[in-house]
Parts: C-alpha cells; sequence; structure tokens
C-alpha cells in the first residue's frame, strides 16, 4: 500500500530510507524518523484501536506522550508488550504491532455492542449493578474482564537485559525544547554538570514541528542541531533523548527511564549489545522542568470519531513528518493557537474547509493571517455533530446561543476528513505535582500552573511548563533558570546571551466553554467525551453531580476519569471545569489532582535491571560447598547461605538418605558442616555485663574456657534468638547465633551498645565467615577426635561437655567446643576458613572405619526436634515467651535487669494458660502431621471449629521408630496426655500431648 | 528516597540507612518499679507527629553508626542530624522553613 497522505516534501523524515512494519497483519511502508503513529497515518490508517467500555472505533488523538487511544501491542512471543502509545513508537524496519481490545478485528467488533446498551453501563455502574448481590459480580466479572481488556501480557520470560544506574547532576533538565535546550545552555556554559532529557528520539521539542520561528536570527531547527552541537562538546553535559523522567521522588530525586535500543530490531546485532533499557537514578542539586504543556480537546459531540484530533497533534504529524492525518480539515477553537495550525496546513497543501471558533469576535494578527489567506472562519460557532463512523466525513456545524450553552441556527454541513481541536493548553505539571510542589489555576490560560515548590526540593518550571507559551519567554526562562542553578552550585562562569526569539504573533483572550453544545440535552444524543481512555463522557460528569459526586476525589473514583494508563493527561482539566461549571464554583474549588509516578508506564524490567535470577540476592557458599555438591547434596536455603540438606546415595529417596544420617549419628559418628552459624566475637571490661543485660541467664560466674547456651528477648519479652556464647578469657567471648538471625542480632547489640549504653567498654565484630565451623558427633566422636587430635585431652573430666580448648586438630590450630545440638557428645571444630576442606577429609579419612556419616540440615532438625531442642523462628514466632517454650529455667530470677525482663511480668505474658510448646505424638506412629497443621481439642464436623494451636515441627524419627511432633498448643502444659485433633486434607488426625522430649529425655548421651 | 546526611561520611542514599525507631527514649532503669501501663508506655507508644520528628538511623551500610535526626514527616525536610546522647535541638520552622 502507498503512502497515501505522505506529503511529498517537507518534515524530518528520511525518504531515502524506507522502513517496511505490520499493523494487524498488513503490511506498510514508512520512514526512518516516523514514530508508528505517522507512519500509519501516512499510510491513511485512520482507525487504530477500540476504546475500554463502548469498544468504539477510535483514532489518534495526540502526536505525543498524552495519547489515550492509540494503545498498541508490540512485538510478538516473549518480546511482545502492550499499552504502548503509537505515538511514542519509532518506526524500524520489520516492526510488527497490533490494535488491542478489538474482537476479531478493529472494523468488526462484538464489543461495540456494549454502546448500544449504554445506558446500563453508567459512570459508577460497577458499583450499582454488579457489585451487589455479591455472588453476580462473580459471574460477571470473567466476561466483562474480557470484553474491557487492554493488551495481552506476554507469557514467556522477557529474553531482553536492563540496566540501571545511580548518578549525580548540578542541575537535572527535564525537556529539550526550547526552555530547557537555552537552561542546558545557560548551565553548561557557566561550568555545571548538567543532564538534560527528552522523551523523544529527536531533541528540540516544539520547535521540530515549528514552521515559523527563528532564533539568533537562524530557523528554529538549525538553532537546535547548533546548540546541541555546542552541549555536546561540552564534558560535563550529557545528553540523554529517547528517556522519559518518569519519577520525581524526596529530596531531588529523579528516575529517568531510556530506550537504549527500542528504536532498532530488536534482534539486531546492534540491539542484542546492549541493555534494552536503562532505568536511571539522578540526585539533581536543581532540577529544571522544562516539560512543556499538552493541548486540550473540545469536548463537543461525538469528538471520538477516527482523525478527531488536537490541532497541534496535525500540525506535528505535517510539519515534523510529512504525515498529513487527512486532506481536508475544521479546525474548532477556543484560542489563537490552533490559527496557526490552520496556516501550517495550508502552507503543507493540506486544505482547510473552516475554522469554527466559539468565540464572538476573535480578533489577532493570527486571525487576520488566516483570513487573508482565505480560509473561511466562523466565529461564534460550534461544531454539533461529527459525521462517519471508522472515520471522520463530515461535520455540522451551528452558531452558538448567546451565553454559548445552546445552538441557534439550522446545521450546516461541511465535508472533511478531520476535525482539528483545541480548547488551551496545559501546563505539563506532572513531575513538579509528584514532587509535592501544589500547582494553582491561572485564569488567563484557563490552566493549573506549578506555585511554590516543598522546601528540599529544589526545581524550577520554566516556559509553557509554567504557563508561558511564547517562544521568547520560554528562552528567557530557561536561560535564567539555567544560570541560576549552575551559580547555586558555585559556578561562576558567564551564562553566554540568551537566545533571543524573532517576532512572534500575539495571541488573543481565550474564551472558557468546557462542553460544546449540540442541539439536544448533554446525554441525550451521542457523546462528548471528556477521557478518552476510560471512555468517560460529560455526561458522566453531570451524572456523577446529580448523584453528589462532586469533589475531586469523588468524581474521579465514581466515573473513573483520570484513571487510566494515561492518567487524564488531556482530560482532567476539562472535567474538573466541567464540574466546577455545574457546581457554579471556580475550577481550584473543585480541587486539583495529584500525579503520581510514573508519567508514562515503565516496564518492570527497568525496575528490576540485572537484580533477577542469580542476581536476585548474593548466594553465600561454606568453604565446605565444593565437598558437598561432589557428594550429591542438594541445598537448602537458609537466608543467604546455601546449606548442605541430606547427601543421597545412589537409589536413596530423601527420606532414606535422612534415616540413615540420624541413625548414624545415634550409633557412630556423624559430621555436620555448621559454618553458617552467627559468630559475633564480643571483647571489652564490661562483656560479661553486657551479656547480662541480653540474655536471659547469668554470665559473671562463668569461668574463661566455658560455654553456655543463652536466650535472648526483645524488650518486649519475646523470644528472638539463641546460640551457645563461651568465655574465651575475661573480657573476651564468643557468640553464636542462628544462621538466619545473624545481622539482626548483630544490629539489635550494636543499638543497645551505642544508644542506650554508650559509656560501656564493648566491641562488636562480626565473624561468621572467619571461622569455619565443623561438628562431630556421636559415641564415637571422641575416639575419631583423640586420632586427628592427638594432644587434645579429650576425657569427660578435663574436657567435658559446654567447656572450649585451643587444639591442633590434623595439624590445623583450632577452637574446639564442646557442645552439642544432637544430644550426643560433640565437638564443634572452629578453623580459619582456608583449612576447613583439609581438616574435613582428614576427619572423614579417619572416620571410615567408625562409618563416618555427613549430614545435612535435615538430619540436624530431626536429632535435635528428637531431644525436643528448639529452632528459633520455627517454635517461636515472636509471640513466645521462654515460659512458653517451657523453659523458665534459662530466666534468672537474680539478676536485677535484663532486656525483656520487665515484659515478663506484664498481665498477659504471664498468664498461665499461653501457648505452650508440647509434643505430639500421633496415634498411627507412621502418619507425619505436616507442619503448620491446626489442633482443635473440640471436634466438630465441618469448620468452624476451635484452633489452639499448630504444629511447629514434624518428622519421622527413626531412632523412635515412629513419627514425632512439637507443637504450640493453648494450655498445652495442662493437657499432658490429653488427645488433640488435627483435621487436614480431608481426614482427622488423632494425637496425644506429651513432653516435647522423644529420645534420651534424661540427657545421659551427652557424655559419649 | 531520603538524602541523609550521616555525620560521619557525609550526604547519602536513604537505602544505605535502616530507619531505627523513634529517638530520646531512655529505657527505663527502675522497671520492676513501674506499673504494666508505665512500662506499656516505654514499649509501645510512639508518637506520629505531622511536623518535625526526632527519630534515629543507623547508616548499616555504611559506618554502622547510629545517630539521630529530626525530619519533617511532611516535606521530609531534614533540620539537623546529631550524634547519640546529644539534646534535642529546637528546631525554628519560622522564616520559610
Amino acid at each position: 500500500m502507498s503512502q497515501v497522505n505522505r506529503l511529498t516534501n517537507g518534515g524530518r523524515i528520511d525518504r531515502s530510507k524506507p522502513l517496511r512494519f505490520i499493523f494487524d497483519g498488513k503490511p506498510y511502508q514508512g520512514y526512518h524518523g516516523d514514530t508508528l503513529a505517522s507512519a500509519l497515518l501516512a499510510n491513511g490508517v485512520v482507525l487504530v484501536g477500540r476504546s475500554f467500555k463502548y469498544h468504539r472505533p477510535r483514532g489518534l488523538l495526540s502526536a505525543g506522550a498524552e495519547e489515550p487511544n492509540a494503545l498498541i501491542q508490540l512485538g510478538q512471543g516473549n518480546r511482545s508488550e502492550p499499552n504502548l502509545r503509537a505515538t511514542q513508537i519509532e518506526l524500524y524496519d520489520g516492526l510488527i504491532a497490533e490494535s488491542q481490545n478489538r474482537f476479531p478485528s478493529l472494523t468488526t467488533d462484538f464489543g461495540a455492542v456494549n454502546s448500544l446498551f449504554h445506558r446500563v453501563f453508567p459512570s459508577g455502574f460497577y458499583y450499582k449493578t454488579f457489585m451487589w448481590p455479591k455472588s453476580f459480580w462473580l459471574k460477571y466479572e470473567h466476561f466483562i474482564r474480557r470484553m474491557a481488556g487492554l493488551g495481552k501480557c506476554p507469557t514467556e520470560p522477557d529474553p531482553d537485559r536492563y540496566d540501571k544506574l545511580y548518578t549525580h547532576a548540578d542541575a537535572l533538565i527535564v525537556g529539550a525544547g526550547p526552555a530547557g535546550i537555552a537552561a542546558a545552555l545557560a548551565a553548561g556554559r557557566a561550568g555545571a554538570r548538567v543532564i538534560l532529557v527528552d522523551e523523544q528520539q529527536e531533541m528540540g521539542g516544539s520547535l521540530l514541528s515549528d514552521r515559523q520561528a527563528t532564533i539568533d536570527g537562524k530557523p528554529a531547527a538549525h538553532w537546535v542541531a547548533d546548540a546541541l552541537a555546542e552541549l555536546r562538546a561540552m564534558p560535563d553535559v550529557t545528553l540523554l533523548p529517547r528517556t522519559v523522567a518518569f519519577g520525581y521522588y524526596d529530596h531531588n530525586m529523579v528516575s529517568l527511564m531510556e530506550r537504549v535500543t527500542d528504536h532498532l530490531s530488536p534482534t539486531s546485532p546492534e540491539a542484542l549489545k546492549q541493555p534494552r533499557q536503562r532505568l536511571w537514578r539522578v540526585r539533581a542539586k536543581d532540577v529544571i522542568l522544562a516539560t512543556g504543556a499538552i493541548e486540550r480537546p473540545m469536548v463537543y459531540l461525538d469528538n471520538d470519531r477516527p482523525n478527531c484530533m488536537l490541532a497541534s497533534a496535525a500540525q506535528t504529524y505535517v510539519n515534523r513528518y510529512g504525515s498529513a492525518p487527512g486532506k481536508r480539515a475544521v479546525v474548532l477553537t477556543n484560542n489563537d493557537t490552533a490559527y496557526q495550525v490552520a496556516l501550517d496546513l495550508v502552507d503543507a497543501g493540506v486544505s482547510v474547509a473552516a475554522i469554527v471558533d466559539v468565540r464572538e469576535n476573535p480578533e489577532g494578527e493570527l486571525v487576520a493571517s488566516a483570513r487573508s489567506r482565505g480560509i473561511e472562519i466562523l466565529a461564534n460557532h460550534a461544531v454539533t455533530h461529527v459525521k462517519g463512523k471508522l472515520a471522520v466525513n463530515g461535520v455540522e456545524v451551528r452558531r452558538l446561543a448567546s451565553d454559548g450553552k445552546g445552538v441557534t441556527s439550522d446545521g450546516r454541513g461541511i465535508s472533511c476528513d478531520m476535525v482539528l481541536s483545541s480548547a488551551g493548553w496545559q501546563p505539563t505539571v506532572h513531575l513538579f505535582s509528584q514532587s509535592r510542589g501544589k500547582v494553582k489555576w491561572n485564569p488567563d490560560i484557563l490552566a493549573f500552573v506549578p506555585d511554590k515548590p516543598l522546601p528540599g526540593q529544589n526545581n524550577q518550571s520554566v516556559g509553557a511548563a509554567r504557563g508561558r507559551f511564547s517562544l521568547a519567554d520560554c528562552l528567557v526562562d530557561g536561560h535564567a533558570a539555567g544560570a541560576a542553578s549552575a551559580h547555586a552550585a558555585g559556578f561562576t562562569h558567564s551564562a553566554g546571551n540568551t537566545p533571543v526569539a524573532g517576532a512572534e504573533p500575539a495571541l488573543g483572550a481565550m474564551r472558557e466553554m468546557w462542553v460544546v453544545p449540540s442541539t439536544k440535552p448533554l446525554g441525550h444524543e451521542g457523546k462528548h467525551f471528556i477521557d478518552y481512555q476510560n471512555d468517560v463522557t460529560a455526561a458522566d460528569v453531570a451524572l456523577a453531580h446529580r448523584e453528589g459526586y462532586r469533589s475531586v476525589e469523588h468524581l474521579k473514583r465514581y466515573t473513573t476519569m483520570g484513571m487510566a494508563t494515561d492518567q487524564g493527561k488531556t482530560s482532567n482539566v476539562n472535567a474538573l471545569a466541567l464540574m466546577a461549571d455545574l457546581r457554579g464554583v471556580s475550577v481550584p474549588e473543585v480541587g486539583t489532582t495529584t500525579f503520581r509516578p510514573p508519567y508514562t508506564p515503565v516496564t518492570i524490567g527497568a525496575f528490576s535491571g540485572i537484580d533477577k535470577g542469580d542476581f536476585l540476592d548474593p548466594i553465600r557458599k561454606t568453604p565446605l560447598h565444593s565437598w558437598h555438591e561432589q557428594h550429591g547434596a542438594p541445598f537448602e536455603t537458609v537466608g543467604q547461605w546455601h546449606r548442605a540438606w541430606y547427601y543421597p546415595k545412589p537409589g536413596e529417596s530423601m527420606h532414606d538418605a535422612v534415616n540413615r544420617e540420624v541413625k548414624a549419628v545415634r550409633t557412630s559418628v556423624g559430621i555436620v558442616d555448621a559454618s553458617t552459624l552467627g559468630k559475633i566475637d564480643i571483647q571489652g571490661p564490661d562483656a560479661a555485663w553486657f551479656l547480662n543485660m541480653v540474655y536471659t541467664n547469668a554470665w559473671s560466674k562463668l569461668e574463661p574456657g566455658k560455654c553456655r547456651y543463652g536466650l535472648m528477648l526483645g524488650e518486649d519479652g519475646m523470644v528472638m534468638d539463641d546460640g551457645v556464647t563461651s568465655r574465651l578469657a575475661e573480657n573476651h567471648f564468643h557468640m553464636t547465633t542462628t544462621t538466619g538471625g545473624a545481622a539482626r542480632v548483630m544490629a539489635w547489640l550494636e543499638d543497645w551498645l551505642q544508644c542506650e549504653w554508650p559509656d560501656k567498654k564493648v566491641y562488636l565484630t562480626s565473624v561468621t565467615e572467619q571461622w569455619a565451623v565443623i561438628g562431630i558427633s556421636g559415641p564415637m566422636a571422641s575416639k575419631l577426635l583423640a586420632e586427628v587430635a592427638p594432644a587434645l585431652p579429650l576425657d569427660d573430666k578435663s574436657f567435658p561437655h559446654l567447656s572450649f580448648t585451643d587444639g591442633v586438630v590434623a595439624g590445623v590450630k583450632c577452637h574446639v567446643y564442646r557442645i552439642t545440638f544432637t544430644g550426643e557428645a560433640t565437638y564443634e571444630l572452629n578453623m580459619p576458613p582456608s583449612y576447613a576442606m583439609h581438616v574435613w577429609r582428614a576427619l572423614m579419612q579417619a572416620g571410615e572405619k567408625y562409618g563416618i556419616t555427613p549430614y545435612g540440615t535435615e538430619a540436624m532438625h530431626v536429632l535435635r526436634a528428637e531431644k525436643g531442642f528448639i529452632i528459633v523462628g520455627q517454635e517461636t514466632d515472636g509471640t513466645t515467651t521462654p515460659q512458653d517454650l517451657g523453659m523458665d529455667w534459662i530466666v534468672s530470677k537474680q539478676k536485677p535487669d535484663f532486656l525483656g525482663k520487665r515484659s515478663l511480668q506484664r498481665s498477659d505474658t504471664k498468664r498461665p494458660d499461653r501457648k505452650h510448646l508440647v509434643g505430639l505424638l500421633t496415634e498411627d506412629p507412621n502418619e507425619v502431621l505436616p507442619e503448620g497443621a491446626q489442633i482443635v481439642a473440640d471436634l466438630k464436623d465441618k469448620p468452624p471449629m476451635e484452633m489452639i494451636g499448630h504444629v511447629t515441627s514434624s518428622y519421622y524419627s527413626p531412632n523412635c521408630g515412629r513419627s514425632i511432633a512439637m507443637a504450640v498448643v493453648k494450655n498445652g502444659r495442662n493437657r499432658m496426655g490429653d488427645t488433640l485433633y488435627m483435621p487436614y486434607e480431608g481426614k482427622v488426625v488423632k494425637a496425644k500431648v506429651t513432653e516435647p522430649k522423644f529420645y534420651d529425655p534424661e540427657g545421659a548421651r551427652i557424655n559419649g | 528516597m531520603l538524602l541523609i546526611p550521616c555525620p560521619y561520611c557525609g550526604k547519602r542514599d536513604e537505602h544505605e540507612f535502616t530507619y531505627a525507631r523513634e529517638g530520646h527514649i531512655a529505657r527505663p532503669t527502675n522497671g520492676a518499679e513501674l506499673s504494666d501501663a508505665d512500662w506499656a508506655q516505654y514499649l509501645f507508644m510512639r508518637k506520629n507527629p505531622k511536623g518535625v520528628h526526632y527519630e534515629r538511623w543507623m547508616h548499616a551500610k555504611g559506618c554502622r553508626r547510629y545517630f539521630n535526626v529530626a525530619r519533617d514527616t511532611v516535606t521530609h525536610e531534614i533540620y539537623a542530624v546529631y550524634e547519640m546522647g546529644q539534646p534535642k535541638p529546637e528546631i525554628d520552622r519560622g522564616n520559610g522553613r
């Protein structure tokens, strides 16, 4: 298909570089420099989408980021991306795009029946119709969601790479139109570190669509090229085209998304060698918001017919892309800027049938120019009807009544294939609003403009972004702001001369008219659309008003106005102003909307960057990790650590392997890698005092060379960690913590020392990774150790349980702790990590004759559960006191104070019927309860039943020859011997309450 | 995302820090003598002011020092940072601050 609406010359596209693309399965051709939108228009394609609620045929409204209609599904397969705006998609060769929200095709859409039933789909209809009765909603939801869908989410993982970076700037300038470029020149010349960003592929902003403007005596486009060349030559200036500043956060941090390769074919070598998109986080001393303004459409009857467009959008398509939206335009306006559009169209050879101006007596230079060029001007007229369904083919115009609320004359038909409207311009205050600056209403331009920035959010809005629309003002504003921010950052060089704009036509006054009347009252014939993307009409706003939803927040939620993916960029002011009209108050009295990030949607990929898969979180491995791998161990994740779970022999299931490991520890000797234990070195004259404060038990009398188990409470009396701490010397302790709790405990201890007891002399060092730990446990452990550590005295007298010594093991100097987590005689050997593999191998070799068995975390858990040893975080959940665990024995009654002590006396914590830790033995010894199973005492046929606790640990114990479980149960210690019930998965398991000790309850085996 | 001036390291991004609760709440040394209500006051009750809030932060991914911050909960403006043990500074929010 030929480019029927491509102009023969003009524009910034490169006609020597044709590009092929496919839209809805049909091949087309465009040029390098086109957007998908401009290329579609050049090919005469005006129908590009269906609306969200009514499935109305829609065309392009705009040429930029504000586009509500032309939402596109771009690309295929795992690279497919929904909801992109055709106006922002740069064309590349081979591009494949599809329209959205239509079935089966754009021209024939079954969903359009919604339009016929619009009376049952008024605003608020979700609430009115489907939320009650609730069961109805469940039936309708599926259907409605499908009918009201946006694009499709790809189901395969995203194959592209993304990147993130942080940077700083003296001045971050958002928007590279005249004001932004002038600001960058001034700040850059003064020597400041400048970042200039623009969302489009080419910098220049409005100047790229301007045929008339001159700056410093040059045509605007030449000035832009020269300015950008000057900026590029400055070493401290960074130019970021294709980069949208989407979020303005606290303390002047602005997030940018750079589309690095989106303009390239995604599988081209050039695209594949770079990240697809890059997220920038810029901390700027000053932010200059040169974000321009967005034109508002007029709200007239059936203003959503394809090719009802913003006047400035048509100007951009014609001037910048050499692509005419149609052959013959009708312009509808309340201000002068649309006249320039009409003049530019005529200059480009596109005919303008009439300018319909709602003002009674439009006067001014541009009006005069249009008149002198022979363009018919219909003053005090309205467009009252748009003809054509899939594309505009004409309008009817009528004279306005004197109050502007109705029309008087008979309709006059004018044939045309596009309607270009302008209701004035709204400064793009989104980022300013995100920075939490307040906006104020400017009645001269009928728009919100930035007021003062929030303290600490240093920003300056310049040019059109603050409602100063003339080119001269933009340049003066931008230059002054750039110079000011460089000066504030301490740069004293000259900012150079202010760029000077050529003569511009003066603009006449606007007429305030938020709804263009038609022959019938609102809502009685056709639709006046305000929010195109969410299908909100003027009649919906009127309905919200009638039903009392009159503040901006109510209006938004009731009608869904401004809540689509475009955040109402073209509709918010029109809706607010109409509501103000209906209420008879001023616009600011209705309220303003607060804009939130992102300005335009951002991919999740950009946020995650490379932080995915293996890079999501660091993996911590012990020095013995490779041995575990070689011996087939699967790994269990504990915090960031990967710990060996069990070591299956060929043909063994997990159950087999764990049973074998657990038995070996009880009958011979097991070996375990315990290097992940948290370890904190504590030194200083007040170290013992400190331990007395952070643990529940007493530490002053612990002799050097001895170890003690400690329980750590939060100030609320709840158990937060446990572990064994050893006194290495009078003022030197070695604390161990749970693997997962190490960092938290360290921060907790530091907190108290720094904030509450800064005068105490205690020094903490994390030594978790400085010591590898190998545990050998079982009746043969001491024999084995004697062989590899011949100098070590191992008899119970010289090296009893809960003591510590230095020793040489397999030639390596070790700290040897005699402590146990299995209930068997256990030696924990601590050594520098680089020696761990040597010691492990020596033990494995010497232990072969005893059948030494490496065991993993699963066997470790079974072994400790057999003994009833708790795991903090498994038996406890932050609401568990020592008494709840039956560990009153470890809570000192003598110590005057320790963290958590007072809270143990609170009425609730000392309640006797709290949930207690108990053991559970199932009636069927082979039934292993699931951890987390809920427990009931009073069993009923079906829920609800009172749940009195849950299973915290549950295993099959080969040493007990049956299943064992621990649980927390309300008033559990007073239920010993009772039978309780665990209903789950359609059955009920019975279990008897016991002490939480299943094996060697007297602890005789500790001494080997 | 705040920019927090650590008194020891200088201005750093918020993600290097951990919020460490309201400041200037001394731990009672006579806990045993306090009523449940008074103890609960220390343990649970925290201010949630609109305006200046005196709070602790810790430079977790830096010097690991705790320090005090006087921050405006509305604007996030940081009026002062000061070391542990220093008294609350008077914050003058007049004159456009």
